[in-house]
C-alpha cells in the first residue's frame, strides 16, 4: 500500500494556475520563511538544514548540510543553482520552475544568507524556454518586492540573482562542467583534485552548487524545523522526493511521495500515482534513477524509493526518474538508444567515453539493424569493462566524470535481464519488433 | 563598426556588467546575437570577444560546444522530436519520420523556403507527454503525426503567440542591474562574520 499522508512540500503550488505569480506565493505563504530565516543567524538556518538531512536531488545524493558545511571560508564565495535538468526522463526541476519559480527564488535567498555567500548563480537549461521566462519573472519580481537587492525586507542583508542560460549540453549537469560554462568555456568537467567546489569552485573562489529540488525545500524547512523534515522517510532517505515517472504507465508524471514508505510497486501501480501499466502490459525492466542507472528486473519491485535501498540493490536513486519499460519493448533498441545519448553527449576529453561510446552504439545499432553477430555479446560486455572496470557498481571510474562509467548501465542490465533477446536479433537479423 | 544593433549593443553591455568576469557573459552574448540575427554569426562572435575579453575563436570554441548555437542559419522554427528513451517507448523514432517526410527534409536539414529546420533531440524533459516535440525551445505536446501536421500548418500561414522566432530564447529580461554594490556586499559579510566569532567567543 502506498503511503501518501505526507505534506507536499515543493509541490502545494504546482497544480495551481497562477502559481508561479508573485500574488499567488504571498497570498499562500510566500516569502515568509525568507523573513524567518533573516530573524535567525545564518549558522542556526544551516543548522536546521542539517537536521533536516537533507540529501541533494540532484543524482549524487550528497548531502546538503554538509556540502554546505564544505564552504571554505573567504570573502568571496558563491552559491550556484544548477537548473540544468538534462538526464533522461528526468522532469521535475522543470515543473518546479515552471510552475513555482518563487519556492526556487525563496530557497536560493535563504541559503545565501546562511552561507553568507558574495553572489547567487541561476543557471537554468536552454532548452527550458518557459521556465527561464518564469524564473526570470519571479527574480525580477522578488527584486520589486524587496526580497532581492540592497538590504531585503530591512534585515541589512543585500543579494544579487543572476539567471544564467545554458544552450543544450548534458554534461553541464556535472556541478564543475557547469562552472566552466558559467565561467563562459566549453562544458568540460573539471579534473579533480580539486574534489570540490566548496573548495575551489567557480573563478577559484568557494562555491557551492545545488539542485533546484534541493533548494526548493529550504523555505518548508525553515519554516517547519529540520526535525519536522527528518521525521518524513527513513534511515538517510529523509522528507519527500519527487519522482517523475515515465513509459509504459496509465498515468505518467511527477508525484511528490514520501522517501523509503514507498515501493517502485507502489508508485506505478497505485490509482493516486502511476495507475498501473498501460493496457495491463506485464513489465519487463525498470529503470529506477535515470538514464545511468542500472536496471531493475520486475522482481525488484518491491524495493523502496531510498537511497540506500536502492544501493543495496545495485543500482541507484540518481535523479528520482523511474521509466517503465513493458515486456513488448524491444530492450536491445532502448540500449542501442541510450548508449546514443551518451555517445552524443560525451564532452570528448577523457579516451574511454569518446570513444568506447562510439564503438558501443556501432555495435548496438548493427544488432538492432541487423547486422549483429553472435560475439557482438561478449565485444559489448568487453568494450564496457573497458570504461568501468569489474562491471560493478558503483562503477570505477577511469574518466575525469561519472558520464563514461554511467555508459555500460544501460548495455550490461539490457544484457543481464534479457540475453536471449540480443541472440534472436542476431538470428533474425535484426529487431522483428517493427 | 558595431554588428549589434544599438539596442541589442546596450542590451550585451547590461548582460556583461551582471557578471565578476566579462567572460561569463559568452552564452548570454550568444544567445542574444542569435535573438538579432537568428544564428550566431563570425562577425557577432568577433564582437562578443571584444565585449568578453576573450578571442573570436575562444568564442566559437565555447559556442560550437552547444546544441542550441547555429553557426549556420536555420529556418524560422527549429522543430526538435525527442527519441530518448521515455519518448522511444512512445513511438517517437516513427514521429521523427514522418516529420521529415512531412517537412520534406532529412533531420539538420532546413525546408527551401527557410521556415523548418529539423532536429533530433535529446530528452527535453516532458517525458509525460510523449513523443515530445519542441519548436523553438517551447513545448508544443503534438504526439500524434495528425497533431504535428496540423502545427506545422499552422506555423506555415501565421506565427502561434506562444513560440517566439528562432533565437529569441526569453521574452523576459531582466528588469534591474545588479543592485548591490561590491563594497556593500563586503562590508555586510565581514559584519555578520564578526559577529559570528564574538558570539563563539562568548559560548565557548
Amino acid at each position: 500500500m502506498a503511503k501518501l499522508d505526507a505534506p507536499q512540500i515543493v509541490t502545494s503550488r504546482v497544480g495551481l494556475d497562477d502559481g508561479h505569480t508573485l500574488a499567488r506565493y504571498l497570498a499562500t505563504g510566500g516569502y515568509e520563511s525568507l523573513r524567518r530565516a533573516l530573524s535567525m543567524s545564518p549558522a542556526a538556518v544551516a543548522e536546521e538544514v542539517d537536521a533536516a538531512s537533507l540529501l541533494g536531488r540532484g543524482g549524487a545524493g550528497f548531502p546538503a548540510g554538509r556540502k554546505w558545511s564544505m564552504l571554505k571560508k573567504d570573502p568571496v564565495t558563491y552559491l550556484v543553482v544548477n537548473g540544468d535538468e538534462s538526464e533522461p526522463a528526468t522532469f521535475k526541476d522543470r515543473l518546479l520552475m515552471e510552475r513555482d519559480p518563487h519556492q526556487l527564488v525563496e530557497g536560493v535567498i535563504i541559503s545565501a544568507w546562511a552561507l553568507q555567500v558574495t553572489a547567487a548563480f541561476i543557471f537554468v537549461r536552454g532548452e527550458f524556454g518557459l521556465g527561464l521566462e518564469r524564473v526570470l519573472t519571479a527574480v525580477n519580481d522578488a527584486y520589486a518586492h524587496g526580497a532581492l537587492g540592497l538590504d531585503i525586507f530591512g534585515s541589512g542583508f543585500s543579494l544579487d540573482v543572476v539567471v544564467h542560460p545554458g544552450a543544450g549540453a548534458y554534461i553541464c549537469g556535472d556541478e564543475t562542467a557547469l562552472l566552466e560554462t558559467l565561467e563562459g568555456k566549453r562544458g568540460f568537467p573539471r579534473i579533480k583534485p580539486p574534489f570540490y567546489p566548496a573548495a575551489i569552485g567557480l573563478y577559484g573562489q568557494p562555491t557551492v552548487v545545488n539542485n533546484v529540488e534541493t533548494l526548493s525545500n529550504i523555505p518548508w524547512i525553515v519554516l517547519n524545523g529540520g526535525r519536522a523534515f527528518a521525521a518524513l522517510g527513513k534511515g538517510r532517505s529523509t522528507g519527500t522526493r519527487l519522482f517523475a515517472l515515465s513509459g509504459r504507465v496509465r498515468r505518467p508524471g511527477v508525484y511528490e511521495i514520501e522517501m523509503v514508505h514507498n515501493t517502485f510497486r507502489d508508485l506505478i501501480f497505485d490509482p493516486a500515482l502511476g495507475g498501473g501499466t498501460t493496457d495491463d502490459v506485464a513489465i519487463k525492466a525498470v529503470i529506477p534513477g535515470g538514464a545511468s542507472s542500472p536496471w531493475f528486473g520486475p522482481d525488484l519491485l518491491d524495493v523502496p524509493l531510498g537511497q540506500d535501498e536502492v544501493a543495496e540493490h545495485g543500482s541507484m536513486l540518481g535523479s528520482g526518474s523511474v521509466i517503465v519499460i513493458g515486456a513488448n519493448d524491444c530492450a536491445v533498441r532502448a540500449a542501442w538508444r541510450l548508449t546514443r545519448f551518451f555517445q552524443r553527449e560525451s564532452c570528448g576529453q577523457c579516451t574511454p567515453c569518446r570513444e568506447g561510446a562510439g564503438w558501443l552504439e556501432r555495435i548496438l545499432r548493427r544488432l538492432e539493424t541487423g547486422g549483429g553477430r553472435r560475439e557482438d555479446i561478449d565485444l559489448l560486455l568487453d568494450v564496457c569493462d573497458n570504461i568501468a572496470p569489474g562491471l560493478g557498481w558503483p562503477p570505477q571510474q577511469t574518466t575525469i566524470c561519472p558520464l563514461g562509467p554511467s555508459i555500460p548501465s544501460p548495455i550490461t542490465s539490457a544484457i543481464a535481464l534479457c540475453k536471449d533477446e540480443f541472440f534472436a536479433h542476431v538470428e533474425h537479423g535484426g529487431c522483428t519488433d517493427g | 563598426m558595431s554588428h549589434f544593433l544599438p539596442g541589442f549593443r546596450l542590451r550585451a553591455e547590461g548582460i556583461v556588467a551582471l557578471y565578476p568576469h566579462a567572460r561569463s557573459a559568452t552564452l548570454p552574448l550568444c544567445h542574444l546575437a542569435q535573438e538579432q540575427d537568428g544564428y550566431l554569426s563570425a562577425n557577432a562572435m568577433v564582437e562578443i570577444a571584444e565585449l568578453t575579453e576573450t578571442t573570436p575563436a575562444e568564442v566559437r570554441g565555447t559556442a560550437s560546444f552547444f546544441d542550441l548555437f547555429h553557426l549556420e542559419p536555420v529556418g524560422t522554427y527549429v522543430v526538435g522530436v525527442c527519441t530518448n528513451i521515455a519518448c522511444l517507448l512512445a513511438g517517437g523514432l516513427e514521429l521523427l519520420a514522418h516529420a521529415e517526410r512531412s517537412l520534406g527534409v532529412a533531420v539538420g536539414e532546413t525546408t527551401a523556403e527557410g521556415t523548418f529546420t529539423l532536429e533530433e533531440c535529446e530528452c527535453l524533459g516532458d517525458c509525460d507527454v510523449a513523443p515530445c516535440v519542441q519548436v523553438n525551445c517551447r513545448f508544443v505536446r503534438t504526439t500524434t503525426p495528425d497533431a504535428f501536421d496540423s502545427l506545422i500548418d499552422q506555423l506555415r500561414t501565421g506565427a502561434i503567440p506562444e513560440i517566439p522566432r528562432f533565437g529569441l530564447l526569453s521574452r523576459v529580461r531582466r528588469s534591474v542591474g545588479l543592485a548591490v554594490p561590491t563594497e556593500v556586499i563586503a562590508t555586510e559579510r565581514a559584519r555578520v562574520a564578526a559577529e559570528a566569532t564574538s558570539n563563539d567567543r562568548a559560548a565557548g
